[in-house]
């Protein structure tokens, strides 16, 4: 199998640390072998990017990363991801506790049938992350303003959060992920049903994220990934192809599948 | 000519047409059916449908008009001195009808001729020992004129099936003849069948539609004349129902009501909170092997015949409830109790909560729950917080219908919760519900026209609009749901 290409000794010197770090992971479903000996090292406050064309295994993947495939009965994980040097798939780690340190963001806005206040309220709720009524009023204001909707939402808090536009649910589904506080965001081709002025506002969100968050982002457009992310991964039937900074990736690729790709010639 | 011959004879002649119709739309083109604008078969199907299709229309109208015109006219011949005192002329009518199929059937048998008929007076005949042999039993003596009167009928209604046979031979022989000659290349035979078709699905809703404006007027006449003789406000209002076959009775729907709604209420209260936990295991914790054998399992219950579980209440949980609870307590003393019903109601009602809360929960979309999970929530904090309540609208549907169901059954409530119309709060007491006074009300050999017997129409329409509003609200909720996801 491939090397992955990290250049380590540039994420050493650059940020001299890694905040979630696969190695050797592979993903079976049932019997297929979806995921095959990927080593990804993830940097904390960075945008990551995973591309490739569909079925190459880059959703899969994100869902290993806060354990959402433990849902799907037939899936099964090997290898190891480590989060701040802690194994997750350890049998001490409780998935439910990781997933709050790890949110997500899914491809399709799924705002809860609830008001906008209570989506947002969600996490910190079951948590228990407020003590009081005024506390959790401000963590919702402090997550709603974080995913740029605050301005938009303040004067109907109360409003089901269904009824907003695809966009707008979008980033209060962001904001939802952010009100439990992680240290990662993964988004799962967050901007797919959006269209290119909703997706706009939410890359500059994105980009605002990265001052406190890790975000690895999913995605089938290369102009986004370009856009957003520091780091891009490339997928390819199911083996991690070439990893390395973004400008590099689309500039001097190493590996000619992720020049055809790039360049339009596959995927 | 009896009916079931003629029927077939049209058949015949319809599936004659078939095949007549289909070689000669053949042969109009010279054996190249590429040349035809349908099918071989459709101009076969338009031919059977021609012959068949006007000939049994007649048919049918003509039956159902023939007796109503016949019996208005012989019974404006009958003088009031045959009506006996307190009865009416429908029942002089009945006997014209049984006296004159009485003859017929005679006649069949060849112990009378129609020469001997038109003899017959009740003067020299003893038409009741005559009748009698022939296997009709008459309540009483024949007077002259109910004779007379039923030998009219015989005539009128021979002369009025010979007249229908022939007319509906000659349809159907009209029909075939005159599509046969119809049948050319261009003939759109296709779309004739295709309109048959759709004709025939809506008379297939038509009738469930009709049916259900049927029993609605059926019960609202009978409704109109019980009030007519019972005052409404005391049937609505009064608390005690205490009927006299006597006359004087007291007929008042609120301890019938309140039975019908403590019993369905115990029932709701057994079946819901049971049903809605089998169904969150069911859809969110079971594996798909488990749920493949426990839900067919469950819904075994729905089938067993309400009978067998009133056999249940009344032989094993009301003796059962009596012993180690009502007696201990001293709250009573009888096995048949509203808790006993209720109980074995809510057995009753569990697969139609479990079910139907089980497929609303599925309906959920998975992205609801990722979304949740995503969070960092508990598969239990899930279910309570994102799940339940966007599925809640479905379950109250499902609890709606399942509470029309309840305030709908009759048989466990006749053996589970005795017969004594009650007004009172001890579960353990027995007490009575609408459907079983309207059983009780129409037992036996009465006629529809005193208002003790009349008052069960009431009860059942008072029922039927009981259920159907909470069917009508089911139903808006359940769609309004629908229209969230989709």
């Amino acid at each position: 199998m491939y090397d992955a290409p990290t250049n380590n000794a540039e994420i050493n010197v650059d940020q001299n640390e890694i905040k979630i770090s696969a190695r050797n992971v592979q993903v079976y479903y049932g019997d297929s072998h979806a995921i095959k000996d990927v080593n990804v090292d993830i940097a904390p406050r960075t945008v990551t990017a995973f591309i490739g064309p569909s079925g190459c295994g880059k959703s899969t993947f994100l869902r290993c990363l806060n354990r959402m495939n433990d849902t799907i009965d037939v899936c099964r994980v090997e290898g190891s991801i480590q989060l701040d040097g802690e194994d997750i798939y350890d049998k001490r780690v409780d998935p439910v506790q990781l997933r709050a340190r790890v949110g997500m963001v899914f491809q399709k806005p799924n705002p809860f049938p609830k008001s906008i206040y209570d989506n947002v309220a969600y996490g910190p709720r079951i948590h228990g992350m407020a003590r009081n009524k005024a506390e959790l009023d401000e963590i919702v204001e402090t997550a709603l303003r974080r995913g740029a909707i605050w301005n938009e939402v303040k004067d109907r808090l109360h409003a089901p959060g269904t009824g907003l536009s695809g966009g707008q649910q979008q980033r209060l589904c962001i904001a939802r992920a952010i009100a439990t506080q992680p240290e990662v965001l993964l988004m799962d081709e967050p901007c797919s049903a959006l269209d290119p002025i909703a997706t706009a506002q939410v890359e500059e969100l994105i980009d605002d994220l990265r001052t406190n968050y890790s975000v690895v982002i999913v995605t089938h457009s290369m102009q986004q990934a370009a856009r957003v992310s520091q780091k891009t991964a490339f997928f390819h039937l199911g083996n991690l192809v070439e990893f390395d900074d973004t400008s590099r990736i689309f500039t001097q690729p190493q590996d000619p599948r992720t020049e055809s790709y790039i360049t339009g010639r596959i995927g | 000519m009896s009916l079931g011959l003629l029927s077939l004879i049209v058949l015949g002649l319809a599936g004659l047409g078939f095949f007549v119709g289909r070689s000669r739309a053949l042969a109009v083109v010279g054996g190249d059916g590429r040349k035809l604008h349908s099918l071989p078969s459709y101009h076969g199907q338009s031919v059977a449908l021609f012959a068949a299709l006007p000939a049994f229309f007649v048919f049918g109208v003509w039956l159902f008009v023939q007796p109503i015109l016949i019996e208005g006219s012989i019974s404006a011949t009958i003088p009031d001195s045959v009506i006996p005192e307190g009865g009416a002329l429908s029942l002089v009518m009945a006997d014209v009808r049984r006296i004159a199929d009485g003859l017929d059937a005679l006649v069949q048998a060849g112990s009378l001729t129609e020469a001997s008929i038109a003899q017959l007076s009740t003067g020299n005949t003893d038409i009741r020992a005559m009748l009698a042999a022939g296997g009709v039993a008459l309540g009483s003596d024949v007077p002259q004129a109910v004779l007379v009167a039923a030998t009219e009928y015989r005539t009128l209604s021979g002369a009025g099936r010979l007249a229908m046979t022939g007319l509906v031979l000659v349809l159907a022989v009209l029909g075939l003849v005159l599509s046969l000659r119809r049948i050319t290349p261009e003939l759109r035979a296709r779309n004739i069948s295709e309109a048959f078709v759709k004709a025939l699905l809506i008379g297939a809703s038509l009738v469930a539609i009709l049916t259900t404006v049927g029993i609605v007027f059926s019960l609202m006449f009978e409704t109109i004349n019980f009030f007519k003789m019972y005052p409404a406000k005391d049937f609505f209002f009064s608390t005690v129902w205490n009927p006299q076959f006597r006359g004087g009775s007291d007929l008042g729907i609120l301890p019938l009501l309140w039975g019908t709604l403590y019993v369905s209420f115990v029932a709701l209260l057994f079946a819901v909170p049971l049903g809605l936990m089998i169904a969150i295991y069911l859809s969110e914790y079971a594996g798909p092997k488990l749920r493949g054998l426990a839900k067919p399992a469950i819904e075994v219950l729905a089938g067993i015949p309400t009978i067998v579980y009133g056999l249940f209440a009344l032989v094993t949980v009301g003796p059962l409830l009596r012993d180690y609870l009502a007696q201990p307590l001293g709250l009573g003393t009888s096995s048949s109790s509203v808790l006993t019903a209720g109980l074995v109601m809510g057995i009753m009602l569990i697969p139609f909560v479990s079910s139907l809360s089980d497929d609303i929960i599925n309906a959920v979309p998975q992205a609801m729950r990722d979304g949740s999970y995503g969070l960092g929530a508990t598969r239990s904090e899930t279910i309570r917080q994102v799940v339940l309540p966007a599925a809640l609208p479905g379950v109250v549907g499902a609890i709606l219908l399942a509470a029309s169901r309840a305030i709908g059954e009759t048989m466990i409530v006749v053996m589970g919760a005795g017969a004594a119309a009650k007004l009172g709060l001890n579960p353990f007491e027995a007490m009575t519900t609408v459907t079983v006074k309207i059983v009780s009300q129409l037992t036996g050999d009465t006629e529809f026209a005193s208002p003790e017997t009349l008052v069960a129409f009431a009860l059942g329409l008072t029922l039927f609009v009981f259920t159907l509003g909470l069917n009508v609200i089911a139903l808006i909720i359940v769609r309004k749901y629908r229209e969230q996801y989709e």
